[in-house]
């Protein structure tokens, strides 16, 4: 099995700070994770090349500080990682960054799954699995939670959704995306470490992959970004103080009174 | 303090810390609670190459030493003491056959246990034999190839779990010390069984048990070193791992202290913060001074064993004695602390306080260490006067 993970260097934190000035995303101070969807997307990869054997080769697209991401991989078991990094990458939004990502993946040649995440924690769009898939002309399943089964080149897998899971079989080549129920990921191996950090991250520019000026970074990127604010609160809480006994007949008669009971 | 680790100890320590933070803080209670052997995280220590931290290279190890032992086993401590000893238990069955085993039994045994397929313990303690190793029972008699073991092993952690034993028995009981000898037996021996799991104060996801042998037959190629040397081997195994008992209690102490210090900084009484109150702090800080000069202590033991030094008794006694001492208070303290919360099970503290107290009494008692280091101090000075 040929396993590609596209993973995402993300900032470690949910509560993302704007400069109320610029309207861009305050990243200085904020420590750098692996974007935790993407962490069981490699776990599963890993899992799955221990069971079949092959290899697992990361990719990522980013500044060149996102090395830090690949060696993440390394150091729990990914063969091989690209970084793709150009100025010209800068700005993209979800179409641009998959046809980047997906024209990495051509030049990495033959592949027989690639797993994403089934979103990333920052832009939290679950758009560039698919649009990867849509690039390179795969199938692809979404919100993957269980591998059932993998046979002379047809895969069935199990995925979520609103109520309840669905099981879906079909052939590889493919993209797949996964939620956090699928697997515990590991920590990294003590040998992982040492040779993720001894490993040189490869550099691919859009040049190495040739990628085309007018569908990668700014200009690749059809959304327009009018402005980023931090949304006001609107919800007000009341608070209910006394006995239990009555306080609990107020919140009743409150939640009656909004519909929310009967 | 800044003890100027390598890189490669900086990570081993932050790797170390990782294992504790997500997979044994999130359920050290349930399994002191239970008293389940903590496979999941052994999966995890495994999965990180630390069973083979201290094993040579070429038997699958990492070639690491007694220092980076002690940084794993003091992370792992810091979150709980059944998980750390159950780590550290495999070292000391393993240390007889790095230290004194022939070349086929280090390719028959150490690959498996440095990658963590297989646990080690180590069988000396008896009913009748303890701090006083002497008292031992347990025979092997040589039979023609082979010995035949008799006899029961008390306490033994990683009992039953374990698949390698490394066992102390005695092969010629008029030789007194030099009429023991060390053994390799592996689990599903004929003869060889194991005892009820005991229930303990603390330390309660480690495993301990009875080892039976019971006309229990092992090829003569199973004699760990030569035949005599049992003790040594025990004496010089001891030796090198007690500066890991020292890591249990700087590790336990620090946790203790992490948990008292948070907790002080936010249960309020007379309308501020406990930890602005002097009588807080100042047991703070002699947690903090005690734990600290007792991490120095256990860590300049380590890095000299490592850089050579061939007399450490004394040197590891001490340290074994005063982190473990230093556990044991400041574990109290932190309950003391916590108050009435530090007394509940919903806080970790109280089973910190459960854990420490194992410290004081395995892999010789305090006392005894007392007496290794009494008895060379005198035999330091008597070449002097």
């Amino acid at each position: 099995m040929n396993i590609i993970v596209c993973i995402k260097q993300v900032p470690a934190t949910t509560e993302i700070k704007i400069d109320p000035a610029t309207n861009t995303l305050v990243r200085e101070g904020t420590e750098s994770i692996v974007n935790p969807f993407d962490v069981y997307a490699l776990e599963e990869a890993i899992r799955i090349k221990e069971e079949f054997g092959g290899k697992v080769t990361a990719i990522t697209m980013g500044p060149p500080h996102a090395a830090e991401a690949l060696k993440e991989a390394i150091a729990v078991g990914a063969d091989d990682v690209i970084l793709l990094s150009d100025r010209a990458f800068a700005g993209a939004d979800t179409l641009a960054t998959s046809h980047t990502l997906s024209k990495g993946i051509e030049k990495l040649g033959d592949f027989d799954l690639i797993i994403c995440g089934k979103q990333t924690m920052d832009g939290d769009t679950a758009q560039v699995g698919p649009e990867i898939a849509e690039k390179l002309g795969v199938p692809i399943v979404t919100y993957v939670s269980q591998i059932k089964k993998i046979e002379d080149g047809h895969i069935q897998l199990q995925r979520m959704v609103e109520d309840g899971y669905e099981v879906v079989e079909t052939e590889k080549p493919l993209v797949i995306t996964v939620v956090k129920e699928i697997n515990e990921p590991r920590v990294p191996s003590l040998r992982g470490m040492m040779r993720a950090k001894k490993a040189e991250i490869p550099v691919w520019t859009a040049k190495d992959i040739n990628a085309e000026e007018e569908k990668i970074g700014l200009l690749g990127s059809p959304t327009q970004v009018v402005t980023i604010f931090v949304p006001e609160v609107s919800r007000k809480g009341e608070r209910f103080e006394g006995e239990a006994d009555k306080i609990v007949e107020q919140l009743i008669g409150k939640l009656k009174e909004d519909k929310v009971l009967n | 303090m800044n003890y100027m680790l390598t890189d490669d100890q900086k990570m081993i320590k932050e790797l170390a810390k990782k294992i504790s933070d997500e997979k044994v803080i999130p359920v050290r209670a349930e399994l002191d609670e239970k008293e389940e052997f903590p496979w999941e995280v052994i999966k995890a220590l495994s999965q990180a190459d630390l069973f083979g931290l201290y094993i040579p290279e070429e038997y699958g190890g990492m070639g690491f030493g007694c220092f980076e032992t002690v940084l794993v086993v003091e992370e792992l401590s810091r979150a709980c003491c059944g998980v750390s000893v159950s780590y550290a238990a495999s070292a000391l069955g393993a240390y007889p056959i790095v230290l004194f085993g022939h070349e086929e039994q280090k390719k028959k045994y150490l690959p498996a246990i440095a990658s963590g397929e297989k646990l080690a313990a180590f069988g000396l303690t008896e009913a009748n034999a303890g701090s006083d190793a002497s008292g031992i029972q347990t025979t092997a008699k040589r039979d023609g190839n082979h010995y035949v073991l008799n006899g029961t092993k008390q306490w033994i952690t990683n009992g039953g779990e374990a698949e390698i034993y490394a066992v102390i028995a005695i092969t010629d009981r008029n030789k007194g010390s030099r009429g023991a000898s060390a053994f390799v037996i592996e689990k599903g021996t004929e003869g060889f069984s194991f005892g009820k799991k005991e229930k303990k104060m603390g330390i309660r996801s480690s495993a301990t048990r009875e080892l039976v042998f019971d006309n229990c037959r092992i090829p003569k190629e199973n004699l760990i070193g030569r035949e005599g040397m049992g003790f040594i081997v025990a004496l010089k195994t001891l030796d090198i791992t007690r500066p890991g008992i020292g890591a249990q209690g700087v590790g336990l102490a620090q946790g203790a202290l992490d948990v008292a210090l948070n907790y002080s900084r936010q249960r309020t009484q007379f309308g501020q913060t406990i930890s602005s109150f002097q009588a807080i702090q100042h047991i703070l800080a002699d947690m903090a001074i005690q734990t600290e000069a007792a991490r120095a202590l256990v860590y300049a033991t380590a890095r000299m064993i490592d850089g050579g030094e061939k007399t450490f008794s004394k040197d590891s006694a001490i340290a074994k004695t005063f982190a473990t001492d230093v556990a044991m208070k400041v574990s109290v303290d932190a309950v003391q602390i916590l108050g009435g919360y530090g007394y509940m099970r919903e806080y970790p503290v109280e089973k910190m306080m459960r854990d420490a107290k194992i410290l004081q009494i395995y892999e010789g008692t305090n006392q005894i260490q007392r007496n290794v280091i009494a008895l060379q101090l005198i035999k330091e000075n008597s070449g002097k006067n």
